[in-house]
């Protein structure tokens, strides 16, 4: 075994790769996040249908894109080989524990937590993304050129009220996860520092509330002005 | 006070083990833990039972050899060491759940015994300097920050008893192995060995069948030494700094 994979295969490697994917989609939800604004303008989609035929053909979006789903996969992959590590590190459990009383249960229930966005995700991509890549998309011209109005897919899917309340919900499971995750990557990374971990856990928490709600409040807005 | 106790027993590693109810009656406030089982050990014993076994042997709070999983806290619960708590942590007429570490790196030897020599061959590993022979050096000699030689002091205060490991939802050994490796990594008696020692220590952390760290601080907040989680953070930085610097392939 080269050294690279030995590292890879350590505890502390795995935690490597989760923390720096982690990391990493959080950039990805940040972009993703203030793109997505643009469902609030009020343009009749726009400047929104613009934008999603910029990100779906543009070739630095497309690199960017790559990682994205590199990232999610490679962030599923090894959080199942440390989640399975960590089950055979205590074959015998506890009778009677009171974990709540030194952690939080966010920090305690990662895996399920990130079990039920990775489901969120699935039908959120067969929803948008698959329909955008592969889908029959209607078409809309602007200025002479054609566009595929997503806007309008957007539109007709959040007429679903049990869909607005299942993105609200999973929105509310991002957060969770997001509330441990965002610190816990830079203490994986070592950056543990009196100058800058106090900084780094406001933003997290910030973070954490600030992306979820601007999320589920997209359904939301087309559900009821709509 | 009277008390009812729920007690682990296990023959041996290979027994599967289970819950004894005792009641026990006569408890002062003012007895530790230990000195409530001694008194339920010499009732086992003068009834001609086996008595409970569990580790114990300074009982100050500073040899880290007591441990007991008490009502679902490493140490019960206060923070601190089985030893150091004392009974009138506890109501008269509580029930009071008694088990012993659960790790597969800890197996279960007897009662509430379990073998932490995994410790040991952590230390074994890397956790030590190389100290020349010859005469004895002049105190103070090698000059170090009073701000490090805390730091380092303050990680070196892990008695390695493994209530981190206990309290673990993953079974890791991250913060007794880090506290090991920052007590080193910082000094400069320290730094001969310095990458070779994250590198081994963590390999045999893992082979010893410690889960990995989620940093649920779950560790940190059991830790009758209150052993810090940026000695975690630290270990990371030994440990990625070392294997891509190293010239071990």
């Amino acid at each position: 075994m080269s050294w690279v994979t030995k590292t890879l295969s350590s505890t502390l490697g795995r935690k490597l790769i989760m923390a720096l994917t982690g990391l990493f989609l959080i950039l990805f939800l940040t972009g993703h996040v203030s793109g997505n604004m643009l469902l609030f303008k009020g343009d009749g989609g726009e400047a929104f249908n613009k934008y999603a035929q910029f990100m779906t053909t543009n070739p630095a979006v497309k690199i960017l894109s790559y990682l994205t789903y590199i990232s999610v996969i490679a962030h599923v992959i090894y959080s199942i080989l440390l989640t399975r590590k960590n089950k055979t590190a205590r074959p015998v459990g506890y009778a009677e524990s009171k974990a709540s009383t030194n952690s939080a249960w966010s920090s305690r229930n990662m895996g399920v937590l990130g079990t039920i966005i990775l489901i969120f995700l699935v039908v959120h991509m067969q929803g948008f993304w698959a329909k955008m890549h592969w889908g029959d998309m209607p078409m809309v011209t602007y200025e002479g050129e054609t566009y595929k109005d997503l806007y309008q897919i957007v539109q007709f899917a959040f007429q679903n009220e049990i869909l607005v309340a299942g993105y609200v919900i999973a929105m509310g499971f991002l957060s969770f996860h997001l509330s441990h995750g965002f610190a816990s990557a830079f203490q994986t990374l070592g950056l543990n520092h009196v100058k800058y971990s106090p900084a780094i856990e406001l933003i997290g928490k910030i973070y954490c509330i600030l992306v979820p709600v601007l999320f589920a409040s997209m359904p939301l807005y087309i559900y009821f002005t709509s | 006070m009277k008390l009812t106790l729920k007690v682990w027993r296990q023959k041996n590693s290979t027994d599967q083990g289970g819950f004894v109810t005792y009641p026990i009656d006569g408890i002062s406030t003012d007895m530790s833990f230990l000195e409530m089982m001694d008194v339920l050990n010499e009732e086992l014993t003068e009834k001609g039972e086996d008595p409970i076994h569990f580790d114990h042997d300074c009982r100050e709070g500073i040899c880290g050899m007591c441990s007991l999983y008490i009502n679902g806290n490493p140490h019960g619960p206060q923070q601190t060491t089985t030893c150091q708590l004392h009974m009138r942590s506890f109501k008269d007429g509580d029930t009071i759940t008694i088990e012993p570490w659960r790790a597969k790196a800890f197996p279960v030897v007897k009662d509430l015994v379990v073998d932490r020599s995994a410790f040991d061959r952590i230390i074994q590993a890397g956790g030590y300097v190389s100290v020349n022979t010859g005469g004895v050096p002049d105190a103070n000699e090698i000059p170090i920050p009073k701000k490090i030689a805390d730091e380092a002091f303050d990680a070196a205060t892990c008695i390695g008893c493994g209530a981190c490991v206990a309290a673990c939802k993953n079974a890791s050994a991250m913060l007794f192995t880090s506290a090991k490796i920052s007590q080193l990594a910082m000094l400069p008696q320290g730094q001969v060995e310095r990458k070779e020692r994250a590198e081994k220590m963590i390999a045999q952390m893992d082979a010893e069948g410690f889960g990995a760290c989620t940093n649920t601080g779950a560790c940190a907040a059991e830790c009758p030494k209150g052993i810090s989680l940026s000695n975690i953070a630290r270990m990371n930085r030994e440990y990625f700094s070392a294997v891509v610097s190293s010239e071990n392939l």
